[in-house]
C-alpha cells in the first residue's frame, strides 16, 4: 500500500526532472527527504508497479513524425488479448487499449499509430489489419492538438 | 541539425532512467562520454524543443484511476469553445481534433465512476456537443511513446 510519504514522492516527480547530476536528491529536498529514502521510495513505487518508468518523451513533430491517426477495430473477446499483445509489439504503437463499446459503435480495439507521414500510417495499419487477420480499422487522424499534459496525480 | 550524438542520446533518454544517485553519469558511460557534457547537450535539446517531458511515468489503475476515450461531436462553430473547456479538466491529458464525424476526442483519468459520470455530464451538456461517446478502458496493452531516431 501506498502512504502519504509515497503520495508526496509521487507528487515531486509530477514535473520535470532537474537536469542536474544528482536530480532525485534536488526532489527529495523539496519535501524534506533524504536522498537514499527518496529513491528507496522510488525503487519500491516500481517494484510494486506504481511507477512506469523515469524518462523523456519526445517532442513528436520535432522529432519528424508529423502523422497519427487513431486506429479503431471490432476484435472479438475471444482474439483480443493476441491481437493487442500483436499490435503491442509494432513500434509505431504508442497505445493500444481494449475499451468498452457504445450504441451504434462496435469499436474495441484502439491503437495510436505516430509515423513520419499521413501515406506511411496507412501502410503500418493496412500491415496490422493483415497480420492480425482484420478488417481496415477506421482511422482518425489527428487535425489539432488541443491539449497534450502528464497527469496530475493526487492533487490537493 | 541533429547530430549523430544527439540522436544516440535522444534514443537513450526514452529508455529508462536509473534510479541511482547520479543517472545521468551512468549514461553518460553507456554513450562513451561525460556526465557535464551529456547533460550541457540535454540542456540544449529541451531548450530547442525536442523533449516534451523528462520525468517519471506512473500506472494510473495502480494509483486507484481508471481512464477513458471520450468521443465528441462538436458544431464545428463551438469547436474550440468545448475544447478549452474539456481543457480545464486536470484529468483530461489528451485532447485531439480529429478526422470523422466525431471530431474531438480526449481521454480523462478520473479517481472513481462517480467522479467520471459528473464531468463527462458536464462536458455533454456543453453548448455545441451534439453526441458523446465514453469508451472506458477495458484492458490497457500498451502505453509507451517512443520515437526511434
Amino acid at each position: 500500500m501506498i502512504d502519504e510519504t509515497d503520495r508526496q514522492v509521487i507528487r515531486a516527480l509530477q514535473g520535470d526532472i532537474p537536469l542536474v547530476p544528482c536530480p532525485y536528491a534536488a526532489l527529495a529536498e523539496t519535501i524534506g527527504l533524504s536522498e537514499a529514502e527518496f529513491l528507496d521510495r522510488m525503487r519500491r513505487l516500481k517494484e510494486t508497479g506504481c511507477l512506469r518508468r523515469v524518462g523523456a518523451v519526445l517532442q513528436h513533430r520535432r522529432a519528424g513524425f508529423r502523422a497519427n491517426a487513431l486506429c479503431a477495430w471490432e476484435v472479438p473477446a475471444e482474439r483480443v488479448d493476441d491481437v493487442g499483445a500483436a499490435v503491442s509489439k509494432e513500434p509505431a504503437v504508442s497505445h493500444c487499449y481494449d475499451r468498452e463499446t457504445a450504441p451504434g459503435w462496435p469499436f474495441n480495439f484502439y491503437a495510436m499509430l505516430h509515423a513520419a507521414s499521413h501515406d506511411e500510417c496507412e501502410s503500418i495499419a493496412a500491415r496490422l489489419a493483415s497480420e492480425n487477420h482484420l478488417a481496415a480499422p477506421r482511422m482518425f487522424y489527428s487535425v489539432k492538438e488541443w491539449k497534450k499534459a502528464s497527469m496530475k496525480y493526487y492533487t490537493r | 541539425m541533429l547530430t549523430e550524438f544527439d540522436k544516440k542520446l535522444l534514443n537513450a533518454v526514452q529508455e529508462d532512467l536509473p534510479l541511482e544517485s547520479r543517472p545521468f553519469a551512468i549514461l553518460a558511460q553507456r554513450l562513451d562520454t561525460d556526465e557535464g557534457t551529456l547533460l550541457t547537450r540535454l540542456r540544449a535539446l529541451t531548450e530547442a524543443g525536442y523533449l516534451r517531458r523528462f520525468g517519471a511515468f506512473f500506472q494510473s489503475e495502480t494509483l486507484g484511476y481508471r481512464g477513458t476515450l471520450v468521443a465528441l461531436q462538436v458544431a464545428p462553430a463551438s469547436l474550440p469553445d468545448v475544447a478549452a473547456a474539456v481543457n480545464r479538466y486536470p484529468g483530461v491529458t489528451h485532447n485531439y481534433e480529429r478526422t470523422g464525424r466525431y471530431n474531438l476526442w480526449f481521454t480523462l483519468q478520473a479517481p472513481g465512476d462517480e467522479a467520471r459520470r459528473q464531468i463527462l455530464g458536464e462536458i455533454a451538456a456543453l453548448p455545441g456537443v451534439e453526441a458523446l461517446m465514453d469508451l472506458r478502458s477495458r484492458k490497457k496493452y500498451k502505453v509507451r511513446v517512443r520515437f526511434q531516431l
